[in-house]
């Protein structure tokens, strides 16, 4: 996905048309994500983890003969890796990354359906009373009772995607 | 043919087309008076004018032209072709490129270029003029009898134009020989069948005659005669040149094919190569790696199965993936003459704008290596080949104060070593200043001042981001982003750069790059539950660590190898697996060059053949790692950046001995 089409989609919310959305769970908390970068929902497959890593983006998969990252959105939004159920998938997304379209997955405990978010059920996500860094998400959704979470990608990715500290000995005996 | 657009056929033509243009011109810098080079730049121009009218390109071709005539008249001999002249007809052949690539190239540039051209040409010509004048030459009478192929119609040679330039020459008398023409009934019109007599009555040489055929030469029998009061000078060049007189009765039957049968050869050659995309071979390259993947599944299951027929095709198609891979590397890699030719331009112009005398040697231009590796070597070399020429030469008065003769000598050679293939780049400079990197190390805070540094690890500082010793920026480096960007580039393509330098006499780059980026053989090892591949070609030997091995070497990491002393890095710690170590843990000793280490594993799985999956620029930032691979079973593992850790090891085993 292109960064134009994503700015034709955040304006898309804006406007008052309604976006096909996916929507999943994350420690209770339900996250939406614009349907058409999702290329697939799988069911847990083995992980390889890459030591040295970034803990957010902590293994790789194998998704039909390619290397694809792996990406826990909780470890942005200051929740605790958790074991997986039953429910859990592995959401496949394609996002751009560093100019290159980047096959991504993201955990989710529980997948549900695609659904309309139309824009006059979303705001901006206010600037006190969260815990969650604000520039993260795009907008907040609201359905029934409950919140909906859109994250923005761009951000967290840019903000967590790096390794913070490198295992190897050569950078600790550079310094 | 298929729907490929008739411009970009044009442009990989005129793109060979310059190539051969413009090593013409450099070779002729060093041979002026060679003919074969001024006839094959000639040539060059020609065929580009030619088809780039044809294609639309009438800019481009307009200018060539200005280009062909004065060329010409290298061609006839009236100008000398001086190295000024060669200056201004590459700088020309520029302005030529960038129509071609019909980008913004402006007319004032181009007849700008061409009045240069013309200056040039006319003071290139009166040099040589007088002498032209003085030797003008008594008319001589000429036979000259040439036929044509049979298909020459067909491919678009026409004959009369070329009896028209004859008659150009002089006074001419054709006589068409019409015994080789085939009965009424079994005539194809299309064919020529024809030969011509020509009786020629000029003031010009041998030379001229034959020039008028240049463009047909190849193909055709022709035969030039003195007749009469045909000069000394003349019988004897006529006896080199023309094999043997052919009888009158039969001018076709004997070909006098002696002007260039090389060149006729090596045209029937070329027309057994196909030219493909290169994406078309990278898609192919997708095929054949998947196809790896699925065999080794495929592999896998046989072996664990009891069904001999299925063991039997599972062997088959393993020797038919592996055959098919092998073949597959060999289509894709090139000679690296392609990209040494392309430095010889560049050594022209670095040695016309820093005043010194530079001549390039190449060595091992037959060594072959991945496409796609060399055109992603192209920018580190010419990086590596502008510093030294840039800082390490001196200019011609020091040489000569220093005892060396004037002119500096880069020489760029590749060879191939096992999987690995070994570009140097060397010259006779000045060599390395290792007060000058101490000091601008020290002033950028890269080492403390008086900081003690092995010579080359001082060295190693040059390929520091944001280094550079340049005194004063030229234009051709010392922006300080060069060797660090080198350097990532070439670890990019999983090879390794060293410098050595001995002061006063000249530096040495050496590069390692991997044959091909695709496909690699691995050995499979597990540490923790994790599975690893190493290359293969980097595997020196595998021993195993014995338990006092293990328990000594708490403090200082070290086994000893046939009386050698070989670090060892322990991966599980390494990659932090928090599991208890496999009773016998196996070494895996790998190198570097001269360089080795050890990598303490849990247990070897064996030999794999590897098609490596780039990770994602998530980790990118992960130096272990160089890539990723899918395993028979869909697992995935990790390929180790052996160079990273055979540095790792290195320099935690000279930590470890400076502490102690």
């Amino acid at each position: 996905m292109s960064t134009q089409s994503m700015s034709i989609q955040a304006s898309s919310i804006e406007a008052e048309a309604a976006i096909e959305a996916l929507t999943f769970d994350l420690q209770g908390e339900t996250f939406a994500l614009e349907a058409g970068m999702v290329r697939e929902v799988l069911d847990l497959l083995p992980e390889t983890v890459v030591p040295g890593s970034a803990p957010f983006v902590g293994a790789v998969i194998n998704f039909r003969g390619r290397v694809v990252p792996l990406v826990d959105l909780r470890l942005a939004f200051d929740m605790d890796a958790a074991a997986p159920t039953i429910d859990s998938r592995i959401v496949v997304i394609e996002h751009e990354l560093d100019g290159e379209p980047t096959l991504i997955g993201l955990r989710a405990d529980k997948v549900h359906e695609v659904t309309s978010i139309t824009h006059d059920t979303t705001e901006d996500a206010p600037r006190v009373g969260m815990s969650w860094r604000q520039d993260f998400i795009r907008r907040l959704a609201r359905r029934g009772g409950d919140l909906i979470v859109i994250p923005d990608l761009e951000q967290i990715f840019a903000a967590k995607g790096r390794s913070s500290a490198s295992i190897t000995p050569i950078t600790a005996s550079q310094r | 043919m298929s729907g490929q657009d008739p411009v970009e056929i044009f442009r990989q033509e005129a793109q060979e087309l310059f190539e051969e243009i413009e090593q013409g011109l450099l070779d002729l810098a060093h041979r002026p008076g060679d003919r074969d080079l001024v006839d094959a730049v000639f040539r060059g121009l020609h065929t580009l004018k030619g088809s780039g009218a044809m294609f639309g390109f009438d800019a481009l071709a307009a200018f060539t032209h200005h280009c062909e005539t004065a060329f010409d008249r290298v061609r006839k001999g009236e100008v000398a072709a001086t190295s000024e002249l060669v200056g201004a007809v590459l700088a020309c052949q520029d302005h030529m490129r960038a129509l071609a690539e019909g980008g913004a190239a402006s007319e004032a540039t181009g007849e700008m270029l061409l009045a240069e051209l013309h200056r040039v040409v006319e003071s290139a010509g009166q040099a040589s003029s007088a002498e032209v004048a003085a030797a003008e030459p008594d008319l001589n009478t000429w036979r000259v009898r040439f036929s044509l192929p049979a298909d020459a119609l067909v491919n678009g040679t026409r004959p009369l134009p070329l009896l028209d330039e004859l008659r150009e020459l002089g006074d001419c008398q054709v006589t068409a020989v019409t015994d080789n023409i085939p009965d009424f009934d079994i005539l194809v019109a299309s064919e020529c069948h024809l030969a011509w007599d020509v009786t020629l009555v000029t003031k010009h040489g041998r030379d001229a005659i034959e020039d008028v055929f240049i463009f047909v030469i190849d193909d055709m029998t022709l035969d030039i005669q003195a007749v009469g009061e045909a000069s000394v000078e003349a019988a004897v060049v006529e006896k080199a040149v023309v094999e043997a007189a052919p009888s009158a009765a039969a001018p076709i039957a004997a070909p006098a094919k002696d002007e260039a049968p090389a060149a006729g050869e090596g045209r029937k050659a070329g027309g057994d190569t196909v030219r493909v995309p290169a994406e078309r071979l990278d898609e192919m390259m997708d095929r054949v790696g998947e196809l790896v993947i699925a065999q080794s599944r495929l592999k896998q299951l046989a072996a664990s199965s009891s069904d001999i027929a299925l063991r039997a095709v599972a062997e088959e198609i393993e020797r038919l993936a592996s055959e098919m891979r092998d073949t597959m590397m060999v289509v894709r890699m090139v000679p690296i003459a392609q990209l040494f030719g392309r430095f010889r331009r560049l050594i022209h112009d670095l040695a016309r704008d820093t005043g010194k005398t530079i001549e390039l040697s190449t060595e091992g231009e037959a060594t072959e290596l991945d496409k796609t590796v060399i055109e992603r070597l192209a920018d580190p070399l010419i990086h590596l080949i502008r510093n030294s020429a840039d800082h390490g030469l001196e200019t011609p008065e020091q040489r000569l104060a220093a005892g060396k003769s004037a002119t500096g000598n880069i020489v760029l050679a590749a060879r191939q070593s096992g999987a690995e293939v070994v570009i140097t780049i060397t010259d006779d400079g000045r060599g390395v200043d290792r007060a000058r990197v101490r000091a601008k190390a020290e002033e950028n805070g890269l080492i403390q001042p008086g900081q003690v540094l092995s010579d080359s690890d001082l060295l190693q500082l040059i390929f520091a981001p944001g280094f550079s010793t340049a005194a004063a920026i030229t234009n051709l480096s010392g922006r300080g982003v060069g060797m660090d960007v080198v350097k990532r580039t070439i670890e990019g393509l999983r090879g390794s750069i060293e410098l050595s330098s001995t002061p006063g006499e000249g530096s040495v780059v050496s590069l390692r790059i991997p044959l091909t980026l695709a496909i690699i053989d691995g050995l499979l090892v597990r540490v923790g539950t994790g599975r690893y591949v190493i290359p293969l070609s980097a595997v020196e030997e595998c021993v195993e660590l014995s338990v006092e091995q293990d328990m000594r070497s708490t403090g200082r990491s070290l086994i000893t190898l046939r009386d050698q002393l070989v670090p060892f890095i322990r991966l599980r710690s390494l990659f932090a697996t928090g599991l208890a170590p496999d009773p016998h843990q196996k070494v895996v000793v790998v190198a570097v060059g001269q360089e080795r280490v050890g990598l303490v594993v849990d247990q070897i799985l064996g030999d794999h053949q590897t098609v490596i999956k780039p990770l994602s620029s998530f980790h990118a930032d992960v130096g272990t790692f160089s890539g990723a691979t899918i395993l028979g079973d869909g697992g995935v593992a990790l390929i180790l950046d052996i160079a990273h850790l055979v540095a790792a090891g290195q320099r935690s085993d000279a930590q470890l001995r400076a502490a102690s």
